[in-house]
């Protein structure tokens, strides 16, 4: 039932603002992937667009080996879960569910009892027993996304999509329903795409993330990969924390100010650069020469278990955040020496790079 | 009742002069004379006024106005829907003058709608010299007439609730496999219900007191076109006064009846549906 | 399929799906069209061709009838009593139900609202009860010599009684939105109570004000049920111009009914064209509900 899912150079624009640029994707069978970026990054254009929802202006979605994009949003059969869940207020919630298997053409109609039966196997997957005669305007918030989910999974979708399907929840909710899901993912295994601008539920809940930016395909890859080789510099600063410093390139070693850093493969090209670091990834030493880099703590910050420190580092004062035990014995105008376990440098000016 | 519970206090003055003017504006030009008209028909006993009600002239003209208003503000349902949904969803050349011509039932005194109508629906005249059939001077040219004065009120009532329609309904019913006409008549007309219901309560009920614009083009024919308005001013003129109230107390009754059944359906739909985002 | 779409990469264009096929479109502006013209667009035209149906000359001949310009006069001034009133009730029971909370406010609103409700025969039927030669205080009235029914006090009560809430219905929406706040820095910076009303208040609800009385003096000059009652249709007395067409039409002089009718009707063309520009221009402060 479930189906690989390829995105081939899918180009949209709205007048002259280009919501996508050449976006190619590959999604394979029962995989769950999240579409990942801000406002405005085109991650909803993109499952629109898979859904049929939006015509696009260039390249194609195959479904499997089937061409989708010439199909229109009836024949594609794509579940979609919508934000704001857009149940029908005038039916109830096994109306809801059954609307999709009622509307179909008598040739592929299920019989009525057969539309019963599957209405009620879907709402005990989704834990709704018992609800069916209750309309959307009795549920909370929760019960909705819930049905919305159910009512997609009735027509037993090639593809299921979801746009921000926890963004209308408020923090508690919005847990309890991120493992749900997974464990729904894992027990129907539907190919899936999610939309979301909240990284922390990309990276908990998908098997792969894709990162757009401005209409570009950014990176895409597992959630270790994203965190711990963001490709790009967007992905850098938008996933997690960094520090960024600008910082010289020549010859394959990168120079502070004129003062060589302590960090080695350099692949940069020569020129001006920005130094990536997450504060995580910052040892804070003893001045030891060369072995460190000179810095001044500028600032501490207590923030739960651990304390924060703004260390000012070169001629132009850059700041650096390192993450610190809470005990660390430190104080504000201490010289100090840094040490980076992981980094990344990127040219200054660098276009956003697609993979 | 003290002040300070009556009202809730505020910075603001003027409340005392401003509340005792409405007040006594309301009660002179409102409540006392159409206090009069219940209070006269009341007076005349309950015997009298279901001999007036059951003349059969009056009768006739009851059945006349309220048929023919049902049947009108249900045509104006229909058309109403339609303008209201074009005018909407749709660009097409003259838009926004269209729009405007919704108001010309609203803005068109009802005498001067009156004579055109009849002039036009006459035998002789434009549109009625085209029909095989009689429309002025008989209950079809009544039916025309509140028509013409019903239609603003259901495309002026859907208008908002069309603009404020989630698109996204439709869409999820498109993904779901349902072809747009399944899409219509299964999503989105249940969901215009209530306010389609609200438009065709106003359409009615301007229909039933309705006046200048139908004598002209009704005929007047005792028994067949005469409508409840009618023999409200019949009465007058033969300084009937009882009759006139009755017959108007009868009307204000039944309309009343009407439009509180229309509106706890209509509440009913709404709380059912509740308001879903 | 996916050859075709190989060479073609948008494939076939697809409709959008949450619109109607071109052809339904088409038939559903057709039908609405249609319909608009038939009831609406048509009669209006009739007017004027009946009115100029005998030339130019013809038209303006039935303006020389005394009677007919006894009757625009009349019409004026009863617009010109009415119309004031309703501004000055709006101006009040707005800033009354707008700006303060107290106890049966709804039931205010909702005897405001009443004359839209009832029969214009009944909103002139009233007054004969009250006013008439038989009515309640009709003998004592006869006795010290006042007229109001067949009358012109009868007329600008009737009138006034049909376009009683068309000033306050605008207002008070607009003026609940808009709450206290400024009313309330105007005072706290020294400002009385009137100069707070006349600087801040009715600065702010101009524009629905002029809606608000376009649609009250429209529907002054305009009405035809309500003043027929009280009218007794005196001929060059207590005729206002629609009770003029009326009596026009019912002698079979078409054409000067259809020339006193066609000034009725522009004045309608004015009120409709002055209140699109009004809502198009100033809608955010007419009121939410005009919003397009």
């Amino acid at each position: 039932m479930s189906v690989d899912l390829k995105i081939r150079d899918v180009r949209k624009e709205y007048g002259a603002f280009p919501a996508l640029n050449g976006v190619s994707l590959d999604i394979r069978q029962g995989e769950l992937v999240a579409l990942l970026g801000p406002s405005g990054s085109g991650k909803t254009t993109l499952l629109r667009a898979i859904a049929g929802l939006e015509t696009l202006d260039g390249g194609k979605i195959l479904f499997g080996d089937v061409d989708a994009s010439s199909r229109s949003v009836q024949e594609r059969n794509v579940g979609f879960v919508f934000q704001h869940y857009a149940l029908f207020r005038h039916m109830k919630v096994f109306d809801n569910i059954a609307f999709g298997l009622r509307v179909r053409d008598k040739a592929r109609r299920p019989t009525e009892s057969a539309i019963k039966a599957k209405v009620l196997e879907l709402l005990e997957l989704v834990q709704l027993t018992g609800l069916e005669k209750r309309y959307p305007s009795q549920l909370s918030g929760g019960q909705r996304q819930r049905v919305a989910l159910a009512r997609a999974l009735a027509i037993e979708p090639q593809v299921l999509l979801l746009d921000e399907p926890f963004g209308a929840l408020d923090a508690q909710v919005r847990k309890d329903l991120r493992r749900w899901l997974r464990q729904i993912h894992k027990e129907t295994g539907h190919t899936t795409v999610f939309v979301t601008h909240d990284q922390e539920e990309a990276l908990e809940l998908a098997d792969r993330v894709a990162v757009l930016h401005k209409g570009d395909l950014q990176q895409i890859g597992t959630p270790d990969e994203i965190y711990d080789n963001p490709a790009t510099p967007f992905v850098y600063a938008f996933i997690g924390e960094s520090s960024a410093i600008p910082v010289t390139v020549q010859s394959g070693a990168a120079a502070l100010d004129g003062a060589p850093l302590p960090v080695s493969r350099v692949a940069a090209e020569d020129g001006p650069a920005r130094f990536f670091v997450r504060p995580e990834d910052v040892t804070v030493k003893e001045l030891n020469g060369s072995s460190t880099v000179a810095g001044t703590v500028a600032a501490l910050r207590r923030t739960g278990a651990y304390r924060r420190a703004d260390i000012e580092v070169g001629a132009q004062r850059s700041r650096i955040e390192a993450l610190l035990p809470s005990d660390a014995p430190i104080s504000v105008g201490d010289k100090v020496g840094l040490v980076f376990q992981r980094y990344a440098l990127f040219p200054a000016d660098s276009a956003p790079a697609t993979v | 009742m003290s002040r300070a519970t009556f009202r809730t206090p505020s910075a603001l003055p003027g409340f005392g002069l401003t509340f005792g003017f409405a007040w006594l504006w309301l009660t002179l030009i409102i409540l006392l004379p159409l206090g009069g008209v219940i209070l006269w028909a009341g007076s005349l006993g309950v015997e009298r006024l279901i001999q007036i009600a059951s003349d059969p002239r009056t009768l006739a003209a009851l059945k006349v106005s309220f048929g023919l208003s049902l049947l009108a503000a249900a045509l104006n349902a229909v058309f109403g829907l339609i303008l209201a949904w074009i005018l909407t969803r749709y660009d097409f050349p003259g838009r926004r003058l269209v729009d405007a011509a919704v108001d010309l039932p609203f803005a068109l005194p009802t005498a001067v709608a009156g004579i055109a109508l009849a002039a036009i629906y006459a035998p002789n005249g434009w549109i009625g010299a085209l029909l095989p059939f009689k429309v002025a001077y008989t209950p079809l040219g009544i039916f025309v007439a509140l028509v013409f004065i019903g239609l603003p009120f259901v495309v002026r009532t859907l208008q908002p609730v069309l603009i404020d329609l989630d698109r996204e309904l439709e869409e999820a019913s498109a993904t779901l496999g349902a072809r747009r006409p399944v899409t219509l008549a299964r999503v989105i007309l249940p969901t215009l219900f209530p306010a389609l219901l609200v438009g065709f309560a106003l359409a009615f009920a301007r229909a039933v007191g309705e006046y200048g614009s139908v004598i002209f083009i009704a005929g007047n024919v005792p028994y067949v076109s005469e409508i409840a308005p009618l023999i409200i001013i019949m009465k007058l003129e033969e300084f009937d006064y009882g009759a006139a109230t009755a017959v108007a107390t009868i009307m204000l009754l039944i309309s009343f009846a009407l439009l509180l059944l229309i509106n706890l359906l209509e509440a009913w739909t709404r709380r059912r549906l509740g308001h879903v985002s | 399929m996916s050859a075709e779409a190989a060479t073609a990469p948008v494939g076939r264009s697809l409709a959008s799906p949450t619109t109607e096929s071109a052809g339904a479109k088409l038939l559903l502006i057709v039908l609405g069209l249609g319909f608009l013209a038939l009831f609406l667009v048509i009669p209006l035209f009739a007017v004027f061709a009946e009115a100029f149906r005998n030339g130019v000359a013809v038209y303006f001949e039935a303006f020389e009838d005394p009677d007919t310009q006894a009757a625009i006069r009349l019409t004026l001034l009863v617009a010109a009593i009415a119309v004031p009133l309703n501004i000055v009730f709006g101006l009040a029971a707005s800033w009354a139900i707008a700006k303060f909370e107290f106890r049966g406010k709804s039931f205010m609103l909702t005897l405001i609202d009443l004359p839209f409700s009832v029969s214009p025969v009944v909103s002139g039927m009233c007054y004969v009860i009250l006013f008439g030669a038989s009515g309640y205080f009709g003998p004592w009235l006869d006795k010290h010599g006042i007229q109001i029914i067949f009358a012109v006090p009868g007329l600008v009560l009737a009138t006034v009684f049909v376009t009683f809430p068309f000033v306050a219905r605008e207002l008070i929406p607009l003026m609940q939105e808009q709450g206290t706040s400024e009313e309330e820095a105007a005072l706290s910076l020294g400002a009385n109570g009137w100069r707070t009303f006349w600087s801040v208040t009715l600065p702010n609800v101009r524009w629905a004000l002029l809606y608000g009385v376009l649609l009250s003096n429209a529907r002054a000059m305009g009405e035809f049920g309500a003043v027929s009652v009280v009218s007794g249709h005196l001929r060059g007395l207590t005729n206002t111009l629609p009770l003029q067409v009326e009596i026009l039409y019912n002698d079979y002089n078409f054409v000067a009914a259809f020339a006193a009718a066609s000034l009725l009707a522009g004045l309608g063309l004015v009120t409709l064209v002055i209140k699109s520009l009004l809502e198009w221009r100033y809608g955010g402060e007419i009121s939410s509900k005009h919003r397009k």
